[in-house]
């Protein structure tokens, strides 16, 4: 191995270049680097710094953007830790709180979808654990290019094997999300994972390395080249052709769900027993960002001993340690007289630790290697990194696009014509039966859960006794948000809010995954500054704060961004599961209703992409105050026992909100639509949801409709075997079935 | 085992001890990640030391998926799981057929009494020789069946087996997530532990 480049070298060697934009540095964070330190950095230093100042961990560009989440969020009392810890914190009552978090990770997908995908539930169940939480539950967001593309055949499948391998290993239930396709996600899927996790108040845990003397324990998997792409670039740059072919290796990680599960186990236990004084889950980045993040919000001084760090390729040098993206790793400060018990709790459950340095108050971060100093840098110039505020720019693009409106799209007659496009769309890829992913998923394991796929929302119970459960649901539109990407964001939010409402659940907190092309594209920046805005201005209004969340920029194939596509998660707490409420229509003669207003809205509708292949004009008007009026009566005849189904209408509009909650029940219904037919059926329109209620609670629900100011029409009755709109046309339950659930198993077995 | 009145103690895989206890369930999951073929390690836990004599010696013992892989690499009982016929992982809520009422973990139910219990498995595809499996049927040791379609290619639908003396018994499906119409899709499985119960305190 060659000697490392030390501090003391880069002192003596000023001159000498160094890779820095081949690591992704620009030459003006180069030149700030060299004047923080007063030289130029060590090999080691310029591996953290590009790592740290790297989008990815900095949101350079989208910080002074994110901001409004904290400057315009609504009061809330449930609020225990928000945005800037790994995962914000939310209290549901009882001494209950919980914590959830989406994260992408599309890139790594498209390239190795199965280990790719993997690796993404793992990261994210990771976040949740840091924490203090106890994982329950997680949920998949994924969008492809066309079903039918070659391409797809190869990502999907893989994505969701990777997703179903490391998941039900971990023995997490995969209790909904989303499965879409579009051609502009054809180079780059969109894999959002999310996870939520339980714990007791008393038990949040913070990422700070406070206590000088402390010490810093890494322990779990051990490091390899894994994810190194950027490393091996600096490692052949800097030491030339000495060192080998060592550090060429696939730079997407490779997930072991086993050790994952022995870590959670692990963490829990050295929570339980008080050990740990600040941990920190590794994730992008490594040990680079665990240990300056650590110090940074800490005493801020550490002392690390890289080559304590417990390697599975020994050739790896300091650079590659820390940018290595190892997967099932965490690291902990603890009291130097607890370490002995800390390590007798890892190696109760097979998990390796290594005390690999210590806290110190020299507010430096310093790394020794064989002890020669390769790292000596304060660690919030690392941990801080630069801020960019991107030139934004609407496109040149979104006035034809508003301007090509749908009404002008042929529409059909009669009620065949009706007939035959609501059988397209819910045959369509999109809304067809998702059961050929959703079967590789394991529901129920842990033995909580209550609703998942293909409910609205997934709901699980975290009480036994009390009936105290937790709801929560993902949506996001890309071709709402292409058409307007201020309302399509607040669409989002008001459909994950709604769909959490449906269960019976009373919406409480916001987490989102901003999937967006380039931040150097003033168009796509444009686009994202509307989406944030949008979400920001939603959650003020709807009353529910955003706890957290995660960028993903770049997504794109050439200069050919993806549409803007904000997934939006909000999580719920739900009184009592046992008064939940699910999609399916129940054996009784039921009255259904439609609540909310219908206009004539199809820009960017499911009509309007999958019978014309159109995508213009303007998205459906979100009205925020009409989902609030609309929550609370839900969550009102919930509790009241009026109801005995409750679906949320979006995609498809009204007829595939039916056709859907009669496949689920099994059952069929006679219905009568109000109004221009074409438009009951197919409109879009926000902030609306059908029920069924109960024979003899009609007064009872008409009451608390009128108490919260929602609008409804009676449509119809539950019953018979055919899906039945009286005058329209007819589909009996068998053929409604065999068209929703044979698509996906024909284009994917 | 507490829904069924039972009091469920926790027993370690790497103590070579029972606890005393009078039935033991070896839950599903995934020993060792199932990287290796599923319980292949997991046979070797310490605790197993104790495990196999005690059922030999009669003690009533349920392996549930991993459970049920577990109690065929360690020969308590035949035949072995294998991947899906689909090569998936499936999750599916299915309707199986009591075939055998009379062993330790089925004697609340009735024969050709049929159930609706969640299966979900990668390798669970029962497969054992041809002498074998007419043992299996003549002898009344297939104690379950999937009852409508078969959804992970089992040698003769098989979904459950026991050894000869009726005491060890092992499932691919789970009952354990049917113990309640609110997180599951009926409350048939609770029937297996009943049984145990019942014989334990018979």
């Amino acid at each position: 191995m060659s000697s490392p480049d030390t501090v003391a070298r880069a002192a003596g060697t000023p001159d000498q270049p160094q890779p820095f934009a081949e690591l992704g540095l620009t030459e003006a964070e180069y030149a700030t680097i060299t004047r923080t330190l007063g030289r130029r950095p060590t090999s080691a230093e310029l591996a953290l710094y590009s790592v740290m100042w790297s989008e990815h961990c900095s949101y350079k560009s989208s910080k002074v953007h994110l901001k409004q989440f904290a400057d315009k969020a609504p009061p809330s009392s449930a609020l225990l830790a928000g945005i800037g810890h790994n995962a914000g914190v939310v209290d549901v009552g009882q001494g209950y709180a919980v914590t959830f978090k989406i994260e992408s990770h599309n890139h790594p997908s498209y390239v190795e979808p199965h280990q790719g995908a993997a690796t993404g539930v793992g990261g994210i169940v990771r976040d949740i654990l840091a924490m203090g939480a106890r994982p329950v539950a997680v949920m998949d967001a994924l969008r492809f290019g066309p079903a039918t593309a070659p391409d797809t055949r190869r990502v999907l499948p893989g994505v969701v094997s990777g997703i179903s391998f490391y998941g039900n290993c971990l023995g997490l239930p995969n209790i909904g999300g989303e499965l879409d396709f579009d051609p502009c996600y054809a180079g780059n899927p969109l894999i959002n994972a999310l996870c939520v996790g339980v714990m007791r108040h008393d038990e949040l845990q913070v990422a700070e390395g406070r206590g000088p003397g402390n010490k810093v324990i890494l322990f779990g998997s051990t490091t390899g080249p894994d994810g190194v792409g950027g490393a091996s670039v600096l490692a052949s740059a800097v030491f030339g052709a000495a060192d080998g072919e060592s550090a060429k290796r696939p730079s997407v990680q490779v997930g072991d769900p086993f050790t994952e599960k022995l870590l959670v186990e692990c963490c829990l236990e050295l929570y339980a027993d008080g050990l740990v004084v600040g941990i920190q889950d590794l994730g992008a980045a490594g040990v680079a960002c665990a240990t300056t993040e650590l110090a940074a919000a800490g005493t801020g001084g550490m002392c690390v001993r890289l080559d304590a760090v417990p390697l599975r390729d020994t050739s790896l040098g300091p650079p590659e340690i820390l940018m290595s993206e190892s997967q099932e790793r965490m690291m902990a400060v603890v009291e130097p007289d607890r370490v002995d018990e800390f390590l007798g709790v890892c190696a109760k459950w097979d998990v390796r630790a290594a005390v690999i340095g210590e806290v110190t108050d020299s507010g430096r971060l310093v790394m020794t290697w064989h002890g020669e100093t390769v790292v000596d840098i304060p660690p919030s110039s690392a941990a801080d990194g630069p801020v960019y505020r991107r030139p934004a720019g609407r496109g040149a693009a979104q006035d034809a696009l508003a301007a090509d409106d749908p009404d002008a799209l042929p529409r059909p007659a009669d009620g065949a014509g009706m007939r035959a496009a609501l059988l397209a769309l819910i045959g369509s890829a999109g809304l067809a039966d998702k059961s050929w992913v959703t079967d590789q998923y394991d529901r129920y394991v842990r033995g909580d859960t209550v609703l998942a796929m293909p409910e609205d929302g997934g709901l699980v119970r975290l009480d036994e006794a009390t009936g105290l459960g937790i709801a929560l649901a993902t949506d996001g539109n890309g071709r709402y948000c292409r058409l307007d990407p201020y309302l399509g964001t607040q669409l989002a939010l008001s459909e994950a809010y709604r769909n959490v409402a449906v269960t019976g659940a009373r919406p409480l907190a916001v987490t989102n995954c901003l999937n967006f092309g380039s931040p150097e594209d003033p168009a796509v920046m444009w686009q994202f500054a509307e989406a944030v805005r949008g979400l920001a201005d939603g959650c003020a209004a709807l009353g529910v704060p955003v706890t957290g969340g995660n960028v993903s920029f770049y997504n794109q194939t050439g200069t050919t961004p993806i549409h803007p596509t904000p997934v939006i998660g909000v999580l719920g707490v739900h009184d009592d599961v046992r008064r939940r409420l699910a999609i399916g229509f129940g054996p009784d003669p039921d009255g259904i209703v439609l609540l909310g207003r219908t206009r004539a809205e199809f820009g960017g509708s499911a009509w309007a992409h999958v019978l014309h292949g159109h995508l213009g004009g303007r998205p459906p008007e979100p009205d925020l105050d009409a989902e609030r009026r609309l929550a609370g009566l839900l969550i009102a005849a919930a509790e009241a026992g009026v109801l005995s189904a409750a679906h949320d209408l979006s995609d498809g509009g009204l007829a595939v909100a039916l056709a859907e909650s009669c496949l689920r029940g099994e059952t069929g219904c006679v219905v009568t639509v109000p109004g221009d037919p074409f438009t009951s059926l197919f409109s879009e329109s926000a902030g609306r949801a059908i029920v069924a209620v109960r024979p003899g609670a009609e007064t009872a629900f008409d009451q608390l409709r009128a108490a919260h100011d929602v609008p409804g029409v009676r449509l119809g009755t539950v019953g018979g075997d055919s899906l039945v709109f009286a005058g329209l046309f007819t589909i009996g339950l068998a053929e409604l079935a065999a068209v929703h659930t044979r698509t996906l198993p024909a284009l994917f077995d | 085992m507490r829904l069924a009145g039972a009091e469920p103690v926790s027993l370690w895989h790497g103590d070579r001890d029972l606890s005393g206890v009078d039935a033991v369930v070896l839950p599903g999951g995934f020993s060792y990640g199932d990287y290796l073929r599923c319980g292949a390690i997991a046979r070797f836990s310490p605790v197993m030391s104790e495990l196999v004599p005690a059922a030999r010696a009669g003690l009533p013992v349920l392996g549930i998926c991993n459970g049920f892989q577990i109690l065929c690499e360690a020969h308590l009982l035949p035949g072995a799981l294998t991947r899906n016929a689909g090569l998936k992982f499936v999750t599916r809520d299915v309707r199986l057929r009591v075939e055998n009422a009379q062993t330790a973990w089925t004697r609340a139910y009735r024969a050709g009494q049929q159930i609706v219990v969640p299966l979900k498995s990668g390798e669970g595809a029962y497969a054992a020789g041809p002498a074998t499996l007419a043992d299996l049927e003549g002898s009344g040791q297939v104690v379950i069946s999937y009852a409508s379609g078969n959804p992970n290619g089992s040698a003769a639908s098989i979904a459950g087996v026991c050894n000869a003396a009726g005491n060890v018994v092992g499932l691919m499906p789970h009952p354990e997530h049917a113990v309640d119409g609110l997180t599951g899709p009926s409350a048939d499985g609770l029937g297996f532990f009943a049984s145990a119960l019942t014989g334990v305190l018979a």
